[in-house]
């Protein structure tokens, strides 16, 4: 999608420059060419994204039990049954998922919180020249780098009990802890969930701030120094308002990503997942792979992406009025 | 504006991706049979032997052998346990499937339910030899009881209790009859200060988990679903059963409360194979990972995992793996020959040793030990002393909500909380109404 409204304004701008050029030469064509630029990306869109999102619509409302999935055309309407029994707190289903999303928001609230405090000090703290900066900076950009599943296992591996690494610091040489905490179930899987997904998404904020640090002319710190303001006063009267417009676009992307990881949770608890550490997605997964029941599964997805949905029109709305009153 | 819209071309972005990965999971291979009127079957084993290479390695020649009697030839494919289930869910939805796959005997009436199977009805039965050559209770895992089956044993499993020999002999201990004497003698095998434990359990395996729920119910003469197919996971004999095998860990103090991390039976077996625990309860496939962690086949015994004092004589599920084929296929009379290739008498005894499994023909000879003692054991276990999974369709929903309700009650222990007989029954009360829900 954002390939398509980039692309849309330059199209329209060149129209009425190439209609000045010559209306006589080729009419049709100069008609057609933006949508026939447009069309690859629009398929490919409906394709990958749009396609797939309405059979998952069209799922949830058919009972897509594996009575069905052989031939899934014949699957009766389920009506608004599964969404019934996704949202009936009452009932185990339901119970599970209003759980599961409480476990997500504050996964999600915590990890994006913890991924830009890092990314915003760490960009800051590499912006004056120093010797070797460029090379801090790679090695910071190693948890993006990595492919995910290795990076995941790896914790997996240090968060062991009675052979990793965590414990072996924390036990055998600080000696913090006379009993070998778990790590990787119990209550303490949230905590390791969060470093996890922090490890790997914190990066990503540091690239982001990194780079809107770059376009902040320097002279307007020169001179904020001159008048005597101390760096936290320049990064708040200065760093912080220039930031704004890459902020609300990285804080929103976070926050989606971090909501809807499936990966860190599936790598690092495999099958044997604990309930503090039930993010939604993979709820869902489990909800419609184990128990062959896609239509239920389908009804969950479509309630998180209604849900998704509210908080970024609610985004949208907010930062848009804060920034037409500023 | 132009701020705005960028922020909301990102945020659709980042929306579409999160549902779009929720609604497909097409891993898009094209398994097709072969082209035209050139006989070649796709096969999909599960793993069986020490690894995916391991299992070609085994199969392999056997395959060469029938490509050679038959002149039909068999592109083989071995899948992981971790994908198996997936890849057969895609398969069904999607048509693109083998012609011959590997099944948990476990999912028989589950994967039946879906009708994407061949039934081996009375044509299809004579063409793979008749339903007199099985073992009649590894014959009744293919199915719903009273239906045509989809699928036929291949390979047959049972549960046994492996003991250290040297270790019993050391603390004059006899191999236990009774699970009171089990837990007697896994106490005076435990001494946690020498990193030694009476028992190893697959504590974090809900697939492993659930098969002890079953058992320890059954010993208890309590069964997961009645007559009409409908759950009854919280009747008294379940959860006593339950809890009985979680004190193993709670109460008795037996096991290591690391094995609550332990999510498959391989990790409990090593720790048997490496001398740190006396005691495993693991079907007989565990032979070939004990003897390739180094142990030596008379180190080890057998006996049958014991039932309470007064229990039902029940030791074990009738386990094993399966083989379907897909009603899809384009060479179905292939299909069924080589059906009947894999469960003929050759074959059986040519796998038997490298995939350490019983043999599911009537009269056969078990070969996975040269051990007589440890395989008349696991024989009479199979024989007589197992019963087969309830054979209904919600059987699946039953592995992953009761085996997964037994995860966290063992992790609960394992960090320190106490699992009583109400919290059991709240357990199973929660993972009844998950199946109730979605039948």
């Amino acid at each position: 999608m954002s390939v398509a409204t980039s692309e849309a304004r330059p199209a329209a701008e060149a129209k009425p420059a190439k209609k000045k050029r010559g209306p006589e030469h080729r009419p049709g064509l100069n008609r057609w060419l933006p949508y026939l630029l447009l069309a690859p990306a629009v398929l490919a869109e409906l394709l990958i994204h749009i396609v797939p999102m309405f059979v998952g619509i069209w799922m949830s409302f058919v009972k897509l039990t594996k009575f069905y999935i052989a031939n899934w055309s014949a699957a009766p309407s389920a009506g608004l049954n599964n969404y019934k029994v996704a949202l009936d707190f009452n009932n185990a289903v339901g119970e599970g998922l209003l759980k599961s999303f409480g476990v997500t928001v504050a996964f999600s609230l915590i990890t994006v919180g913890l991924s830009w405090v890092f990314g915003m000090a760490a960009a800051v703290a590499l912006q004056p020249q120093f010797r070797g900066r460029s090379l801090v900076r790679t090695l910071f950009l190693v948890p993006y780098a990595l492919p995910a599943y290795a990076g995941i296992l790896t914790w997996n591996f240090m968060l062991q009990r009675d052979t990793g690494v965590v414990n072996h610091v924390l036990v055998d040489n600080l000696h913090l802890t006379s009993d070998r905490p778990f790590w990787l179930i119990g209550g303490n899987a949230l905590v390791s969930l969060i470093t996890v997904a922090t490890w790997k998404l914190w990066t990503f904020a540091f690239l982001t701030l990194m780079a809107g640090l770059q376009s902040i002319p320097r002279d307007v710190y020169e001179a904020a120094a001159v008048d005597g303001a101390g760096n936290l006063r320049q990064w708040r009267n200065i760093t912080l308002p220039s930031l704004r417009p890459v902020n609300l676009v990285l804080v929103l992307v976070l926050f989606l990503w971090t909501f809807s990881d499936f990966n860190t949770p599936y790598v690092l608890f495999g099958t044997a997942q604990p309930p503090a550490g039930d993010l939604i997605t993979f709820h869902i997964y489990n909800a419609s792979f184990l128990t062959w029941n896609f239509g239920t599964g389908a009804a969950m997805s479509v309630l998180l992406l209604i849900f998704l949905m509210i908080v970024t029109g609610a985004y949208l709305l907010i930062t848009g009025r804060r920034s037409r009153r500023g | 504006m132009r701020l705005r819209s960028l922020v909301a071309a990102a945020a659709v972005t980042a929306l579409g991706i999160s549902l779009a990965a929720c609604g497909g999971s097409d891993s898009g291979d094209s398994s097709d049979g072969g082209s035209g009127g050139d006989q070649t079957l796709t096969y999909w084993a599960s793993n069986q032997g020490t690894s995916l290479d391991n299992d070609k390695e085994v199969l392999t020649p056997v395959l060469q052998k029938f490509t050679q009697d038959t002149g039909i030839k068999v592109n083989l494919e071995v899948i992981g346990w971790n994908d198996l289930q997936t890849r057969i869910q895609t398969a069904i939805t999607s048509g693109q499937a083998p012609d011959v796959v590997n099944i948990g005997n476990t999912w028989a009436a589950s994967l039946q339910a879906t009708d994407a199977f061949l039934p081996f009805d009375g044509d299809a039965m004579s063409a793979i030899g008749g339903k007199d050559k099985f073992v009649p209770t590894a014959l009744a895992t293919g199915g719903k009881e009273g239906t045509d089956p989809t699928s036929v044993p291949l390979y047959g499993l049972a549960y046994g209790l492996y003991y250290n020999k040297a270790m019993f002999a050391a603390a004059g201990l006899q191999p236990p009859k009774t699970w009171e004497e089990m837990v007697t003698d896994a106490q005076k095998l435990t001494n946690p200060a020498k990193k030694q434990w009476g028992m190893a359990l697959a504590a974090g395996s809900y697939t492993e988990n659930v098969h002890f729920a079953f058992i320890n119910a059954a010993q208890n003469k309590a069964d997961w679903f009645n007559s009409d197919g409908k759950p009854t996971f919280t009747g008294d004999g379940n959860v006593q059963g339950v809890l009985r095998y979680l004190d193993l860990m709670q109460k008795d103090k037996v096991a290591n409360p690391s094995n609550a991390q332990y999510d498959n039976g391989t990790k409990s077996v090593n720790d048997f194979a490496t001398k740190k625990v006396a005691m495993v309860i693991n079907q007989n496939n565990a032979d070939s990972s004990i003897v390739a962690n180094g142990m030596k086949a008379g180190e080890y015994g057998v006996v049958p995992f014991p039932a309470p004092a007064g229990g039902e004589q029940v030791a074990s599920h009738v386990a094993g793996i399966n083989l379907s084929v897909f009603k899809n296929t384009k060479h179905k009379d292939a299909a069924l020959k080589f059906v009947k290739y894999m469960t003929d008498a050759t074959t059986q005894t040519t796998l038997g040793k490298p995939f350490s499994s019983l043999p599911v023909l009537k009269d056969a000879k078990p070969v996975f030990t040269t051990d007589a003692t440890e395989a008349a054991t696991f024989a009479d276990v199979y024989n007589t002393k197992s019963k087969p999974l309830p054979l209904v369709p919600a059987e699946d929903q039953f592995e992953s909500t009761v085996g997964k309700a037994m995860n966290t009650m063992f992790a609960k222990i394992a960090t320190g909380g106490t699992v009583t007989a109400d919290d059991v029954k709240a357990a199973l009360k929660t993972a009844e109404d998950q199946v109730a829900a979605s039948s």
